[in-house]
């Protein structure tokens, strides 16, 4: 059977003499052969594997090459998808070929009888230790300054170290923020008259286009023609949605911010920020996809679940004369995520 | 001489008479590193980091850093004619037009998330072991930071493209830093260079990504290796092993065929898993834009644990105060959970040697069960990983099992309090049951089966002596006790001073320790089997109580004990 | 005989030949090809069937007047697209009353689907059921569709319509398998949980775009296997199981003895 699962008989004195605390160390185990040590043939057929799979890499490199020049990724999916997989099939094999062979190599035919090396402990010796403090001392001798100043240097040339790196740091960070205007949160481009346009092809909404159980996203009209589209668009983004108005529970001081039961939310979730994009017609909920923050459309847009603390931002509406759907000023708070001093 | 030998020789002594390198080859060119499978996990980090480096200098050959808007005209027909970011469009352009390009970024994704796996993996098998124990300290604590810096430079990594996952990845990253207290609103435009999401971002994300992280971790993994050459690799207990020598292969040949032949089967998985499987398709997602959002909005895996945290806080745990907007509701995912536990890990060598106040070098591996505790709590920090993980991707789970993501939600809020609590429990019993097996199989060898039966009737069973070498597996280590501390009052009876610390010190001691199984010893074995010539009724004398933990060894049932009388041939 | 035959003939037997000879061809015809295409007009034989099947199978919950009841809503004014929809996907007839209606076997044939579809739509006027042009993917723009399908539809069934979660164990299904005039009739009807797109939020021209998009996502992903299209949630598992599983076993062949 297995030559190392050797059963080898126990010395158990039996005349009750003393015993060593702990078992010893039984050594090093002796060398088992391999095949390809004691057999000349299996030494031979293992150098032919091992020729064999560096062959295979090289069979894999020109594969690559060919599909390089011949299969390149064209117009469809299906050529891309061909072009990449054959490239990668190539190199796989190049690759796999080298390290199967010098693996294969190692194990088979390299020497593999265990060496031992001695540890020693990580501390230098003594004679080191002592040399090293007296190179030090020599060196602090060397210094020039006597017991009295050290301290005053000591402090003086700390304090200039410590100061020096101001000079990058301060027009770093300094410059790194833009114009450090944190205010922008408070507002975003909403305004008295503003249209209500489809996201993303920007033709406005007439408050008729909306249907009850239908969900509109929504941009300023122009938004495009702002300095900044994608920073404002990030804080403007609203969701326009109509319920039977027999649905909608309004506080009293927000009932002239719907128009027949359409109601304007901010999109950008209160928790983190990602758009609040997912709307349940059934049951009037707003699901965030990020971290399942649900906010309830009939009832002022409040948490029911998730991360979130805060209900949705809502944005006054109207329709202007055409009927078309304007804003009636910006949100009445910093819409998205909190922070700090939002509430100051 | 050969020509090789000619060339050979005459470039080593070119070498070596302006660099004096003859020494260093004398003393690492057979340097001995012992054999296991378990240590060549960290070389699949270290070669997927080469494979990252290889695969992203081709990248940044074509990629275009820029948020500066363009439209695609290429040949991808779903993107024809789209609005975009240059940075998202020469990605298209890398995967559709330049050939290989998109095997080159898909092999730089799947290397990314091998990388953070097999660092994951590596960390725990040198923390499950106890290679972190004096003199690797030092190592740990390096490993750690390559940890953290692997975690950026996969998100900065992958934010590159400017798509819509990542986007949105990034505007949770917004939120995040606008609900640190203070500086919020100030740390969210110093990232953006203003407000979101601005026209800094990708060019500022590139450089960390490409030169800052890059150079850093290239710079923490030379010292990470050196540390290894300078401390010698550790070794599993096994015959023939001991702290004060390495027994192995000698590193030429052996290693560099070995080591060298792993690199290339580990890039030619990574090649294989770009052949054929997509990663990060950035032309489904499009490119960024803060209003579209899809289902399945996930970061990477390495990042599910914060987004993991972030689902489950719930609301409430925001609130105003003093005016002041608190927003634990993002803190404690954010900051203070995975704070807390990077920083544990970080310095477990440090909690462990104050436990034991052990200052010996240790080189020989621990096995995971002989030391409960540590196992336990490594258990417990890998559940509480796996759980925020699985609470990440609870909207996956939902769909694929039929489930209601509420109903997930709530279970995780629970489990990740009571999932760590019950791992470290269930793993701390498992491993003092496997010590109590291992004291079992010494005293008793193994049940071959195989059953005897006498004149009188009496049944036995002939169990086999374990061999030197697998009962030496079983008793070479050492049971730690808990810390012993000097008396409260001194003779006078007056209390002194430090007291309260070491008894605090004590306390965390015995929580490691209390429960304790020693390893068989000669004595207890010889007490098992006092006459192994003599006949087969040779029963077991000795009792003792069956307390575990004091001083005083197991019970022994009264199994008879047989030498075999013969062997098999 | 002359006079016999000179009896027999009338001046409109012509006519009633003719007459004749075509309704014998028609319903052979009909007979052989078996139930009359969805465009085809809805006769009041369709809307009698429709009603008798509506009331065999969908009167316990929707009322013997479609006018709805405490389980189930009004058909009144849902039109043809909404049944076809519905049946034709096997939503309807429901197994158990809830929000979510998944989809199964379909319980009907495509004539008894379109006759409880004309008997619906007689009840009130609704959207039709779109003709093979309004739903041709080769005419509409998929790039346009993509655009269109993230705003408006990638929350909630994921960015190439593999399906995704919604609330309390609902969910949005995946778009792999469902036909084009299936698509153009729940974006055009909202069934359950669902919005609704009337055409005054996306135009025929755009659902059509929407479906042009869809179907270009059943050539499958340039970069290789899909995964599910699940995200980077099946990337990570892929990686850990596959990636780290094979160079675990690389590992392990690597470090053990050879015989």
């Amino acid at each position: 059977m297995n030559a190392a699962d050797s059963s080898k008989d126990l010395t158990v004195r039996a005349d009750g003499g003393q015993q060593p605390a702990r078992f010893e160390n039984p050594g090093v185990p002796e060398h088992r052969e391999r095949l390809a040590d004691a057999d000349p043939a299996a030494a031979k057929r293992a150098e032919r594997q091992v020729a064999a799979l560096f062959a295979l890499s090289t069979v894999g490199t020109i594969g690559f090459l060919l599909a390089y020049f011949l299969a390149p990724p064209g117009q469809s999916v299906a050529s891309i998808r061909t072009s990449n997989l054959l490239l990668g099939l190539g190199l796989t094999f190049g690759l796999l070929g080298i390290g199967l062979g010098a693996v294969h190599w190692a194990k088979t035919l390299m020497s593999d009888h265990e060496r031992i090396e001695e540890r020693h402990p990580q501390r230098s010796s003594a004679a080191d230790r002592a040399g090293a403090i007296a190179v030090l001392k020599e060196g602090a001798a060397d210094s020039g300054v006597g017991v009295g100043r050290r301290g005053l240097l000591k402090g003086a040339l700390i304090g200039a170290v410590a100061l020096l790196p101001l000079s990058i740091a301060v027009p770093l960070i300094g410059n790194i923020g833009g114009d450090w205007n944190t205010n922008k949160f408070r507002h975003t481009v909403w305004r008295a008259g503003r249209r209500l346009a489809r996201d993303p092809s920007g033709t406005a909404i007439k408050a008729s286009d909306v249907t009850i159980g239908s969900v509109f996203h929504v941009i300023p009209d122009g938004l495009e023609s702002e300095a900044h589209p994608l920073d404002e668009k990030a804080k403007a983004v609203v969701l326009l949605i109509r319920l039977d108005p027999r649905d909608l529970n309004e506080t009293p001081e927000k009932k002239s911010w719907s128009y027949d039961g359409i109601v304007a939310y901010s999109k950008i979730c209160t928790h983190v920020g990602c758009p609040v994009a997912l709307y349940e017609q059934q049951t009037h909920h707003l699901l965030c996809p990020c971290h399942q923050s649900t906010f309830d459309v009939a009832n002022g847009a409040k948490v029911i679940f998730g991360p979130a603390r805060r209900p949705l931002p809502q944005l006054p509406i109207t329709v202007d004369s055409e009927g078309y759907l304007v804003a009636q000023s910006d949100f009445h708070e910093p819409i998205g995520p909190s922070y700090w001093e939002r509430l100051k | 001489m050969s020509l090789t030998q000619r060339l050979s020789g005459g470039t080593a002594d070119y070498l070596d008479q302006r660099t004096g390198i003859g020494a260093a080859v004398k003393n690492f060119a057979r340097k001995i590193f012992p054999d296991h499978w378990s240590f060549l996990l960290g070389e699949v980090a270290l070669y997927s980091f080469v494979v990252l480096l290889i695969s992203g200098v081709f990248l940044t050959m074509f990629f275009v850093p820029s948020m500066n808007e363009t439209v695609y005209q290429g040949s991808f027909a779903t993107m024809h004619g789209v609005t975009m970011s240059e940075a998202f469009k020469s990605t298209l352009d890398l995967s559709f037009e330049v050939r290989g390009g998109l095997l080159m970024r898909q092999i730089h994704h799947w290397a990314a998330v091998l990388f953070m796996a097999a660092i994951v993996t590596h960390m725990f098998r040198v923390f499950f072991t106890g290679a972190f124990r004096k003199p690797r300290e030092i190592n740990w604590v390096v490993g750690s930071v390559l940890l953290t810096l692997g975690l950026l430079a996969g998100f900065s990594g992958y934010s590159l493209p400017d798509d819509v996952l990542s986007g949105n990845g990034l505007r949770i990253a917004d939120g995040v830093a606008r609900s640190i207290p203070i500086i919020g609103s100030y740390a969210s435009y110093l990232l953006f260079g203003g407000q979101f999401p601005g026209h800094a971002l990708i060019p500022r994300l590139f450089t960390v990504h490409v030169l800052l992280i890059p150079g850093l971790i290239l710079a923490l993994v030379g010292l990470h290796l050196l540390l290894v050459v300078l401390h010698k690799h550790t070794q599993y207990p096994g015959p023939g092993r001991t702290d004060r020598n390495v027994v192995g292969f000698p590193l030429f040949p052996v290693y560099v065929a070995k080591a060298g032949g792993f690199f290339f089967i580990v890039f030619a998985v990574i090649a294989l898993l770009a052949a054929t499987f997509t990663i990060n398709p950035i032309w489904s997602f499009g490119p960024y834009d803060p209003s579209p959002v899809a289902a399945g909005a996930q970061p990477d895996w390495y990042m599910l644990f914060l987004e993991g945290g972030l689902r489950l806080t719930p609301g409430w745990t925001e609130f105003v105060l003093g005016g002041f907007t608190w927003s634990f509701n993002i803190l404690i995912p954010g900051v203070i959970v995975p704070g807390v536990l990077f920083t544990t890990l970080a310095i477990y060598p440090f909690i462990e040697s104050w436990v034991t106040g052990d200052k010996r070098e240790h080189h020989v591996l621990d096995r995971p069960r002989n030391a409960p505790v540590r196992t336990g709590i490594g258990v417990a920090l890998l559940v509480s990983f796996l759980v925020l993980a699985l609470a990440g991707s609870n909207d996956i789970i939902a769909t694929n099992f039929h489930l209601s993501i509420n109903d997930i939600t709530m279970f995780f809020r629970l489990f990740i309090f009571l999932g760590p609590i019950l791992g470290f429990w269930i793993t701390k019993r498992l491993c003092l049951g496997l010590q109590r097996r291992d004291r079992e199989l010494v005293l008793h060898g193994h049940e071959t089966g195989r059953i005897l039966r006498f004149a009188d009737g009496e049944y036995v069973e002939v169990h086999k002596v374990l061999s030197e070498d697998e009962r030496w597996l079983r008793v070479q280590h050492e049971s730690r006790r808990p810390l012993q501390i000097a008396p409260e009052t001194d003779s006078r009876g007056v209390v002194r001073r430090g007291y309260r610390k070491d008894r605090f010190r004590q306390r965390v001691s015995q929580f490691f320790y209390q429960d304790r199984i020693e390893p068989i010893t000669p004595a207890e074995l010889a007490a098992a089997h006092p006459d192994a010539s003599q006949d087969v009724h040779g029963a077991m004398r000795g009792a003792g109580n069956t307390q575990v933990g004091a001083d005083v060894p197991m019970i022994e049932p009264e199994v008879p004990m047989i030498e075999p009388a013969e062997r098999r041939p | 005989m002359k006079a016999r035959a000179a009896r027999r003939y009338h001046r409109f037997a012509p006519v009633a030949l003719l007459l004749g000879a075509l309704l014998a061809v028609g319903a052979g015809y009909a007979a052989l090809t078996g139930g009359p295409a969805a465009a085809a007009a809805p006769t009041a034989d369709d809307i009698a069937a429709g009603s008798q099947l509506f009331r065999a199978n969908c009167a316990t919950c929707h009322g013997p007047s479609a006018s709805g009841s405490r389980n189930a809503p009004s058909l009144i004014g849902v039109g043809a697209a909404a049944v076809d929809f519905q049946v034709g996907t096997g939503r309807m007839p429901m197994h158990a009353n809830g929000p979510q209606a998944p989809a199964k076997p379909v319980q009907f044939d495509q004539q008894q689907i379109s006759q409880l579809a004309a008997y619906v739509a007689s009840l009130g006027a609704g959207p039709a059921v779109p003709t093979a042009e309004q739903v041709d993917a080769a005419l509409g723009n998929p790039a346009n569709g993509m655009a269109l399908f993230r705003t408006n539809c990638a929350m909630c069934h994921n960015a190439v319509g593999g399906g995704g979660a919604l609330s309390q164990g609902k969910y949005a299904p995946a778009l792999w398998q469902t036909t084009p005039s299936h698509i153009f009739e729940a974006m055009l009807t909202g069934p359950q949980s669902m919005p609704v797109f009337s055409n005054a939020n996306l135009s025929d021209q755009e659902k059509r775009d929407v479906i042009a998009y869809l179907v270009a996502q059943r050539e499958g992903s340039p970069g290789g296997a899909d995964l599910g299209s699940l995200g980077p949630v099946s990337e990570g598992l892929w990686v850990w199981v596959v990636g780290l599983g094979l160079l675990i076993g690389a590992a392990v062949w690597v470090g053990a003895k050879s015989s």
